[in-house]
Formats: C-alpha cells, sequence, structure tokens
C-alpha cells in the first residue's frame, strides 16, 4: 500500500494503449464507494409518507438501482436509517433508541416535511424535526416528497458518504418554479379579456 | 323520529332536561350533570329508544363560560335506526370539579373514548374502570386541548440533542419552515447578526 498518499484515482496504462490497467486509489476512498453502493436501510416508517417510501422501493421508481435495496429490520444490521413521517414526542425515546443501537457508520435520511422539521404539526405532541433528537444527513422536503427527490436525496447521501462529507444538506428542486418559467404550468391570473 | 326521542326524554327527566333543539335532522337534549347515567341508561333500554351504540363521546371546552366543559354523547339505534346526540355541563371556570359519571358498563365503547377526554381535558369520569392517560405519556402535565393550555407549549419526552441552536439547526435557517407562532423573526429580521438570534 505505497500509494496511501495519493489524493486521488488515476488510471495506469503500463506498456501504452491495449495493454493491462490498474487503478490506484486511498483505502478510505474504496471503502466509501463500497459503502456507498451497499446501504443497508432500516426504515423507521410512522405516517403518511410511508406510501411514497413504498412507492420509491417498488419498481417503478426502484431506489435498489442505487444499492440501497436491502431493508434490515433490526437496527443492528443497518446503517442507513430513513425516518419517514411525523415523530411525536411520545415516538422520539423509540426512534432514539433505534439510532443508538445501528451499526457504525452510519447515517439518517429525513423524508419528507414532518421528519424534516414537524411541518404542521406545530403543536403539543409532535417533534419539530428528527434533528432535535438525533442528527440528521440529508433532508427531504416535501408533502410527501416526489419520488425524483427521494432519489436525489440517496444519491446525494452518496456523494457525501464518497466525499466524507458529514454536514447535512436539504434536497432543492431541480427546477425552481418561480424562476423557470418554460415548465408548462398552468398559468394563473389569466385575464378574461385575453382568454376570449 | 329523533323528535319523538326528545319528547320522551322530557317525559321522563323533566327536571332534569335543560334545553333541547333540533336542526335539520340533528335533534340534541342538555341534560343536567347529575341525571347523565341515568339519561344515557333510559336510552339504551328503553324500546322506543333502544341506543344500542355509543358512536363518539367527547367534550367541548367554553372557557368563558360556567359549567366551562360540555361533554357531548352521540347515540345511534342499530335497530330503528336514528341518532340522539346528548349533552351535559360540568366544571367550573378553572376547570376544576369536572366530573360525571362514566358510561363504560354501559356502553365498552365509552372506555376509551373517556381516556380520551380525560387526556385532552381533564373531565374525570367517575365510575371509570382504568382512566389514564390513551395518547399523550404518562409524564405529560396538562390538558393539551383546553383552550388555556398554550399553543406553542411541548413537553418532550427526552432531552433535545445538545447543540446551538436546536430549535433551527443547519442546514434550515433560523425561521424556515417555522409556523408564524414559532418564527423569531422580531428579533432576526432586524438584526444582522445572527448570532445575536436565540
Amino acid at each position: 500500500m505505497g500509494e496511501l498518499k495519493q489524493s486521488s484515482t488515476q488510471i495506469i496504462e503500463p506498456g501504452g494503449s491495449g495493454g493491462a490497467q490498474f487503478a490506484t486509489t486511498r483505502l478510505e476512498a474504496v471503502l466509501a464507494w463500497a459503502q456507498k453502493y451497499s446501504l443497508f436501510m432500516y426504515p423507521f416508517v410512522t405516517a403518511c409518507c410511508g406510501m411514497e417510501f413504498m412507492a420509491v422501493s417498488s419498481p417503478r421508481y426502484d431506489f435498489s438501482r442505487f444499492g440501497s435495496e436491502a431493508p434490515r429490520f433490526s437496527p443492528r444490521q443497518s446503517d442507513l436509517l430513513w425516518v419517514v413521517g411525523t415523530i411525536t414526542q411520545r415516538q422520539a425515546p423509540i426512534l432514539k433508541r433505534i439510532y443508538e443501537q445501528m451499526a457504525e457508520p452510519k447515517w439518517v435520511l429525513a423524508f419528507g416535511t414532518c421528519a424534516s422539521c414537524g411541518g404542521f404539526y406545530d403543536n403539543y405532541a409532535c417533534v419539530a424535526g428528527v434533528d432535535k433528537v438525533i442528527p440528521c444527513d440529508v433532508y427531504v422536503p416535501g408533502c410527501p416528497p416526489r419520488p425524483e427527490a427521494v432519489l436525489d436525496g440517496l444519491m446525494l447521501l452518496q456523494d457525501k458518504i464518497q466525499s466524507g462529507n458529514r454536514t447535512p444538506s436539504i434536497v432543492k428542486p431541480r427546477q425552481d418554479p418561480a424562476v423557470e418559467q418554460n415548465l408548462g404550468l398552468v398559468q394563473l391570473r389569466k385575464s378574461r379579456t385575453s382568454v376570449a | 323520529m329523533s323528535k319523538a326521542l326528545i319528547d320522551l326524554i322530557k317525559k321522563n327527566f323533566a327536571s332534569a332536561v335543560l334545553e333541547t333543539h333540533a336542526l335539520y335532522g340533528d335533534e340534541t337534549a342538555v341534560v343536567e350533570a347529575s341525571a347523565w347515567k341515568e339519561v344515557a341508561r333510559f336510552l339504551r333500554d328503553n324500546a322506543t329508544a333502544s341506543m344500542d351504540m355509543l358512536t363518539d363521546l367527547t367534550v367541548v371546552d367554553f372557557p368563558e363560560r360556567e359549567p366551562r366543559f360540555e361533554i357531548v354523547a352521540h347515540f345511534h339505534s342499530l335497530t330503528k335506526g336514528h341518532r340522539l346526540r346528548v349533552k351535559t355541563r360540568t366544571g367550573d371556570s378553572e376547570g376544576d370539579d369536572a366530573e360525571v359519571d362514566s358510561l363504560t358498563d354501559l356502553w365498552a365503547s365509552a372506555n376509551w373514548l373517556e381516556r380520551e377526554a380525560f387526556d385532552m381535558f381533564g373531565v374525570v369520569f367517575r365510575g371509570h374502570p382504568d382512566l389514564r392517560r390513551i395518547l399523550m405519556y404518562p409524564e405529560f402535565e396538562g390538558h393539551p386541548l383546553r383552550k388555556d393550555y398554550p399553543a406553542d407549549k411541548i413537553q418532550p419526552l427526552i432531552a433535545y440533542r445538545d447543540v446551538p441552536n436546536i430549535e433551527k439547526v443547519a442546514p434550515f435557517s433560523v425561521d424556515e419552515g417555522m409556523s408564524f407562532g414559532r418564527q423569531t423573526h422580531s428579533r432576526s429580521r432586524h438584526d444582522t447578526d445572527d448570532s445575536q438570534v436565540n
């Protein structure tokens, strides 16, 4: 392992083109590459977002394409916690205990608005976001989020695993409807005279 | 049909009926709290009424009234197909002494409904076999659906994480996604220095 100081992956071709190729890289990069494509998920599904979670995991959207298809219903065998749905104050200790039992290294994905910040459940019963109780890596907003947004969140998490970046981040919409006017959206406030 | 039921209650409990009204087939009788259980038993056992199902039992809080709480029961007769709403009033303006008799030995469905009413409003049901909180945790103080329970008061069951600005941790900004009640814009919107917030 004489190449451990090297900072990036590079492909070396001894003897010019057509010869045998080999790659040198860092050990951490290989580990991160392996980790990001073998996420063992623990779905902590508490509310209506669960339906959308099932849509993402079913063949139409199929997040097993990203190497995270294996659910483990024991936190001790999983390293990605999907918090899907509203977390009540009563459920917060359970969630925290699940998180503490998970194997290191572990990541948390907040699925939907309720898990991200509480959403409109701003009341006596609910926790305003799972980050009050456990650290969170990726937030996927939406009520519920579109499957594409969830896939974006998963890929964002994979990028963060690859780069070793543990700062939390939010999935942003690919196109901002307020800026992008060519999305074929229904035009509101169209005046009656222009229709006639 | 249900108007006949109201007449039936009026005839049998003349002194206990406080008021009645009927609107669009929606009949209601308000009775004294002391006669609450007897009226319910009468409605269940009387051959004309034969209310064999307690659909719902809930409480309404009127903080400006005395008695403060209105306990509402919805009865339904599966055999006759008619419904009736019966209310009673209890509790002083502080919410103390809110007590009525439990209906659990008349309808088993009253068990959880009364536990919920107790949990949310603090109305005590005398004779209930197991009057514990049903939705909130035992450590919870107060009764959250009372009108004088502060709208933004939370009672976390476990301590929140020990990080600065736990109300809004990065990448969220201070007011992002917060309802108006929780927004701190009176401080944050005019402060340029974010470290002053919270």
